[in-house]
């Protein structure tokens, strides 16, 4: 039924990759749905669909789209390269395609959080001569946390599972940019059942566990 | 302004709809499962075939033989399955799930070395020069111009030296936009895969003899509903009219 897990390299790959992922998705996420959720200024909307995109495209296009931004002969790509940077089939790719496509998740999640947030609550420490950091930091981030590990958790989801783009720029190379999902994808293709369900079976527990602790974790700082 | 854009794009859901349903009328629906190098040949092929036969609608579902070949062996509906390698075939046969007197070799192939235009690469052996920094080839387990791939690469005794620069592919034509893009410099694939694309050139062909004999198997699935219309479709990929097309795309016919 199974077969002895005698290579790692996927599993570790792809929770490394959903990690850093997941950093970089929170650290660029939340300022920007902070100042989205509430500012309004010319080009809102567009910019606001801009950031949305990727979650409704179609994996396969942002993958072709990285390709020719961050590909030898792409835009990003060839001002890297003089830098002597390269990051197609790297497995840098695979986290940028993965911050892509999991960026909108936490944008909508951590922006509709912002707005639950009463404003009064910042007007009265804007009052009180709170600087706009701190009140970031010990009001609204608190009040707005649930919204925010909910966005973390769907984040972290869809870069774990990430195929389509990361296929396109990452590559499928085993032991260098292979994640779980492409080891899936070309085990099932080799005829590899058993293979294929071991990795199945890994991540899904990894899944399983990760979302189930969170929730609990979320459930008990709730009250 | 806002309410003519809601309508129009209402009426594109409509439309949509509308046209989707417009042929539910006592049409045989064939589900022909095929090579991802058969892309564009089998495009004209289902043209011409159409307008033939009224009363059939081909669908093409084109992946690498590998995951067809799995997709099928899982269930999937398929109606005939061209391969691209005949040990993908042979999986099927064994398992008994073709036809097997519906089982002919219809095509030939033959497995080429791309470089991009502007590229000064002259043949294999250039493969191993530090310039070449990264090479494309189908995935070795699923693809079978991977397997060629190999097989051409092994007996030129590089394969294992050019091991680190190997990035495989889930199927030829990823291979293929490698190459255009400019990601790796060399990638192998099919003849006829080379001559749809305009931004690569053929360095060289794969010595004769170097890989298995490039052939694709068609045959009809046991399981299909519509085997009068799968091996009747099956005799037009072998007729005068489809030969001339497979022959435009650069493919061998096979008698």
């Amino acid at each position: 039924m199974f077969a002895q897990l005698t290579d790692w390299y996927p599993v570790l790959l792809s929770v490394r990759v959903a990690v850093i992922a997941t950093v970089v998705v929170t650290c660029l996420g939340l300022p920007v749905s902070r100042l989205l959720a509430r500012g309004e200024f010319f080009g809102k909307d567009v910019l606001e669909a801009v950031i949305t995109l990727p979650l409704v495209l179609p994996p396969s296009v942002v993958g072709y789209g990285l390709l020719i931004l961050i590909g030898k002969n792409g835009l990003l790509g060839k001002m890297l390269a003089e830098l002597g940077v390269t990051l197609i089939f790297t497995w840098w790719a695979a986290v940028i395609a993965s911050t892509v496509v999991a960026f909108p998740l936490m944008y909508q999640s951590a922006k509709a959080a912002f707005k639950s947030v009463d404003i009064n609550f910042e007007k009265a420490a804007r009052t009180l001569g709170a600087s706009e950091l701190r009140i970031f930091f010990t009001i609204t981030l608190p009040l707005a946390w649930p919204g925010i590990l909910a966005g973390l958790v769907l984040t972290f989801a869809r870069a774990l599972g990430e195929f389509g783009a990361t296929l396109m720029v990452a590559g499928n190379i085993p032991g260098q940019t292979q994640t779980i999902p492409l080891a899936i994808y070309f085990a099932v293709g080799a005829g590899k059942n058993e293979m294929a369900r071991t990795l199945v079976a890994v991540i899904t527990v990894f899944s399983f566990i990760v979302i189930y602790w969170v929730n609990r974790w979320a459930k008990k700082h709730q009250n | 302004m806002k309410k003519i854009f809601v309508f129009l794009t209402l009426m594109l859901f409509v439309v949509g709809a509308v046209a989707g349903c417009g042929g539910a009328k006592e049409k045989v629906e064939l589900t022909v499962s095929a090579a991802a190098s058969l892309q564009d040949v089998t495009g004209e092929l289902k043209e011409i075939y159409e307008k033939q036969h009224s009363g059939v609608t081909i669908t093409y579902n084109l992946a690498s033989s590998g995951a067809l070949q799995q997709q099928i062996e899982q269930g999937a509906p398929a109606d005939l399955f061209i391969s691209a390698g005949k040990s993908q075939m042979d999986a099927l046969a064994g398992k008994g799930l073709i036809v097997d007197s519906s089982r002919k070799d219809l095509l030939g192939n033959e497995l080429v070395l791309v470089a991009g235009k502007d590229s000064a690469l002259t043949g294999f052996e250039g493969l191993t020069d530090a310039s070449v920094k990264r090479i494309s080839t189908g995935d070795p387990d699923t693809v079978p111009a991977g397997q060629y791939a190999k097989e051409t690469l092994t007996s030129l005794k590089l394969w294992d030296q050019l091991q680190p620069k190997m990035v495989p592919a889930k199927d030829v034509r990823q291979v293929l936009t490698y190459v255009e893009t400019g990601d790796v410099e060399a990638g192998l694939v099919y003849r006829t895969d080379a001559a749809i694309s305009k931004d690569v050139k053929i360095v060289a062909a794969a010595p004769a003899g170097s890989n298995k004999p490039i052939v694709y198997p068609m045959a009809v699935i046991k399981s299909t509903k519509n085997q009068k219309e799968a091996e009747a479709f099956a005799a037009f990929l072998q007729s005068d009219d489809a030969v001339k097309v497979f022959e435009k795309y650069g493919f061998k016919v096979l008698k």
